[in-house]
C-alpha cells in the first residue's frame, strides 16, 4: 500500500515539474527553459529542505505540531543576515561572495539556536509553553532585525529585504550550488539514518533503552535542521506553515510515521505543492507572487486543525 | 551480574536515592517493592542509564554503564518504563520490531522477524499486530510494550510495574513467562511490583525500598514477615502460607 501511494506521489511530482517547465512557453525556447530550469532547481531545494527539516524536527521533539519556523529558527537566520549587514555595511555585505555570506549567516544562526533553543528542547517543557517561547523568540528576533535595519541607512536596507511572507518568485540565484550541496547531503544523511529516526521518534528514554546515543544524535539532527532551514530561508524567505502542512499531509496520505516512507513522501508532497503551485500561479494565472500567500493560508489552517484535534485527544 | 555501588541521587537538594549497594546475580527474578515515591523507578532508570549518574557506579557484566556504548548495553539489557506510552502513528508490529533495533539496526533478518512474531504471539497481541497503538486498550498497549521489551532478547530485563493495566490472566501469564525465562535460559528480570503476592509466588529475591534506601533484601520467606512488611509499608498485615509460599493479606 505504501509503495503504491509513494509511486503515485512521485508521478504527480514529475507531472508538476513537467508543467512548470512547459506551461505557457513563449519566445526564445532555449533561453526560457534555461531560466525555468534554474528556478526549478531552487524550488525543489526549498521543497525538500522544508519537508526534511520539519519531519526531522518533529521526530526529535516527539511533537507533530512544532516546526522549525514555529520555534523561530528562520527568524534566527534572518537576524544573522541583518547582523552581518549591520556589521559590514551594505556595500561590504554586497562585496563578499554568496557562499561566505551563507556560511557566516548559518554560523550566527547555529550559535543563537544552541544558546536559546537547545536548552528549551531538552528541558521537556510542555507543549503550550514551548509554542509560546518559540513564537516569542521569533517575534523578538524579527523585531531585532527590523531595529538593525532602522539603524542602517536606507541604501543598506535595500540590500537585504526580510519579507514577512515567503516569496517564491524572487530567488537568490547565488546560492543555488551551495543550497544543492547542503540539501542533497542532508537528504542522503536522512536516508542513511531512516531506521534510527524511527527509534528517535519514540522519545529520549525509549531511544536510549534501544541503544541510541541520545545527546549526540539529537545534536546532529538539530544541526541538520538548522542547515536546511538556512537554505530555504536564504532562498525564499521565511515559510511559517508550509512544513507543517507538508508533514501533516504526507502522514495523512501514507498513514505511517515510518521514516523510510514518511521522508520521501513529505519531500514529494512539498515538490508537488511548490512546483505544481508555482506552475499554475505563474504560468497559467500570471500572478506569481500569490503562491506564498495561498500556501501559508492552507498551512495556517492545517496548524489550527492539528491544534484543535490534538487538544481533544 | 549487575553491580550497584554507592549509588545516590538527589533532585534539587532533595535526596531520592541514598547510598545503594546491590549485587544482582545472573539468572532469576528479583522483585523490587516499596511504597510510592520510594525510588524504585529512579533506581531502574539509573541502572538503565536513562538518567546520568550523580555518584556511584553501575556495572553490567563488567561494562560500566557510563562509558559503554549504548548499543552494546542495549543488547544485554532492556527496560520497560512505568510511563512507556509513545506518541506517533505506529502499529503494534512496528513497535515490537523496534525491539530488535539493537541487533539489526533496522535491517532485519528473517531471524529478527521470527523473534517479532514469537513475541507477538507470546503476549497475545498477534491479532492486534496491524492496529495502531493509540487504538488499543490500556492493557493491550501494555502487552505490546512488554512484547517489545522481550523481543530485545537481552540477558537482563528491567520491568517497571509491567503488570499495570493487565488482567489476572495476562498478569499470571507474564510472571510465568519470566519464571520460564529465568529457569530455562538463565536470564535475569528485575521487576517492580506493587502486588506483593506476585512477588511472593514468583520472585527468587525481594528487595524492598523506602525513602530512597534498601530496607530489606532476601528471599520471599525472609522479607514477607509482618514485622518487615510493617517497616516497609507502614502498617501491619497478616501473612499466611499457601503451597509453601507466603501469602500476604495486605488488603484487610
Ligand atoms: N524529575 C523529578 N523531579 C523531582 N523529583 C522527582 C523526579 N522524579 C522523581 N522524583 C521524586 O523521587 C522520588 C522517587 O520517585 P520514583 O519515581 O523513583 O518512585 P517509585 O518508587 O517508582 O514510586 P511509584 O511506586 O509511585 O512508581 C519521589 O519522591 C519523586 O517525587
Ligand atoms: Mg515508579
Amino acid at each position: 500500500m505504501h509503495k503504491r501511494r509513494l509511486v503515485l506521489l512521485a508521478v504527480l511530482a514529475v507531472v508538476s515539474v513537467a508543467a512548470f517547465l512547459t506551461l505557457g512557453l513563449r519566445g526564445n525556447l532555449a533561453f526560457v527553459l534555461q531560466i525555468r530550469a534554474v528556478k526549478l532547481l531552487a524550488l525543489v531545494q526549498v521543497a525538500v529542505s522544508v519537508a526534511l527539516s520539519t519531519v526531522l524536527f518533529q521526530t526529535v521533539t516527539a511533537n507533530r505540531i512544532l516546526t522549525p519556523s514555529i520555534m523561530g529558527l528562520d527568524a534566527l537566520y534572518l537576524f544573522g543576515q541583518a547582523l552581518l549587514v549591520f556589521l559590514l555595511g551594505g556595500l561590504g555585505y554586497a562585496a563578499i561572495g554568496g557562499g561566505w555570506k551563507f556560511a557566516a549567516e548559518v554560523l550566527i544562526m547555529i550559535a543563537l539556536a544552541a544558546v536559546l533553543l537547545r536548552p528549551l528542547l531538552t528541558a521537556r517543557l510542555d507543549m503550550s509553553l514551548l509554542l509560546l517561547t518559540g513564537v516569542t523568540i521569533g517575534l523578538l528576533f524579527r523585531s531585532l532585525s527590523q531595529l538593525l535595519f532602522r539603524l542602517l541607512d536606507p541604501n543598506a536596507f535595500a540590500v537585504v529585504q526580510a519579507a514577512s511572507f515567503a516569496n517564491f518568485n524572487a530567488l537568490r540565484a547565488d546560492l543555488t550550488i551551495i543550497g544543492s550541496v547542503v540539501t542533497f547531503a542532508a537528504a542522503a544523511l536522512c536516508w542513511h539514518l531512516r531506521h534510527r529516526l524511527d527509534v528517535v521518534a519514540l522519545g529520549r528514554e525509549a531511544a536510549i533503552g534501544l541503544g541510541i546515543d541520545w545527546s549526540r544524535t539529537a545534536a546532529l539532527l538539530l544541526l541538520v535542521v538548522a542547515l536546511l532551514v538556512a537554505v530555504s530561508t536564504a532562498l525564499v524567505g521565511p515559510v511559517a506553515f508550509f512544513g507543517l502542512l507538508v508533514a501533516a499531509l504526507a502522514e495523512r496520505i501514507l498513514g505511517t510515521r515510518r521514516h523510510a516512507v514518511l521522508l520521501p513522501a513529505a519531500a514529494l508532497v512539498a515538490i508537488i505543492l511548490l512546483v505544481g503551485g508555482q506552475a499554475i500561479f505563474q504560468h497559467l494565472l500570471g500572478s506569481a507572487s500569490t503562491l506564498g500567500v495561498v500556501i501559508e493560508f492552507a498551512g495556517g489552517i492545517a496548524f489550527l486543525l492539528l491544534l484543535y484535534l490534538g487538544s481533544r485527544t | 551480574m549487575i553491580l550497584i555501588e554507592d549509588l545516590s541521587l538527589a533532585h534539587g537538594g532533595t535526596p531520592i536515592l541514598r547510598d545503594i549497594n546491590l549485587t544482582i546475580d545472573r539468572g532469576g527474578i528479583v522483585a523490587l517493592v516499596g511504597p510510592n515515591g520510594a525510588g524504585k523507578s529512579s533506581l531502574l532508570s539509573l541502572i538503565a542509564r536513562l538518567r546520568p549518574l550523580q555518584t556511584g557506579r553501575v556495572v553490567i557484566d563488567d561494562l560500566p554503564v557510563t562509558t559503554t556504548p549504548g548499543r552494546e548495553l542495549a543488547r544485554r539489557m532492556a527496560i520497560l518504563r512505568q510511563d512507556g506510552v509513545f506518541a506517533g502513528r505506529l502499529t503494534v508490529r512496528e513497535l515490537v520490531s523496534l525491539g530488535r533495533f539493537p541487533h539489526s539496526q533496522g535491517r532485519s533478518t528473517p531471524q529478527d522477524r521470527a523473534r517479532v512474531e514469537e513475541a507477538l504471539a507470546q503476549f497475545g497481541v498477534a491479532d492486534l499486530a496491524e492496529r495502531f497503538l493509540e487504538t488499543l486498550s490500556g492493557g493491550q498497549r501494555q502487552r505490546a510494550l512488554v512484547a517489545m521489551t522481550f523481543c530485545q532478547g537481552t540477558d537482563y530485563l528491567l520491568l517497571d510495574e509491567p503488570l499495570n493495566n493487565l488482567d489476572m490472566f495476562h498478569a499470571r501469564h507474564l510472571m510465568q513467562s519470566l519464571r520460564r525465562m529465568a529457569d530455562e535460559e538463565d536470564r535475569t528480570a528485575i521487576i517492580v511490583l506493587h502486588d506483593i503476592n506476585q512477588a511472593a509466588a514468583y520472585a527468587d529475591r525481594i528487595i524492598a525500598m523506602r525513602d530512597g534506601r534498601v530496607v530489606a533484601d532476601g528471599t520471599p520467606q525472609d522479607v514477607l514477615t509482618p514485622d518487615t512488611l510493617a517497616e516497609i509499608f507502614g502498617y501491619r498485615m497478616q501473612v499466611t502460607q499457601i503451597g509453601g509460599k507466603p501469602l500476604v493479606l495486605h488488603h484487610l
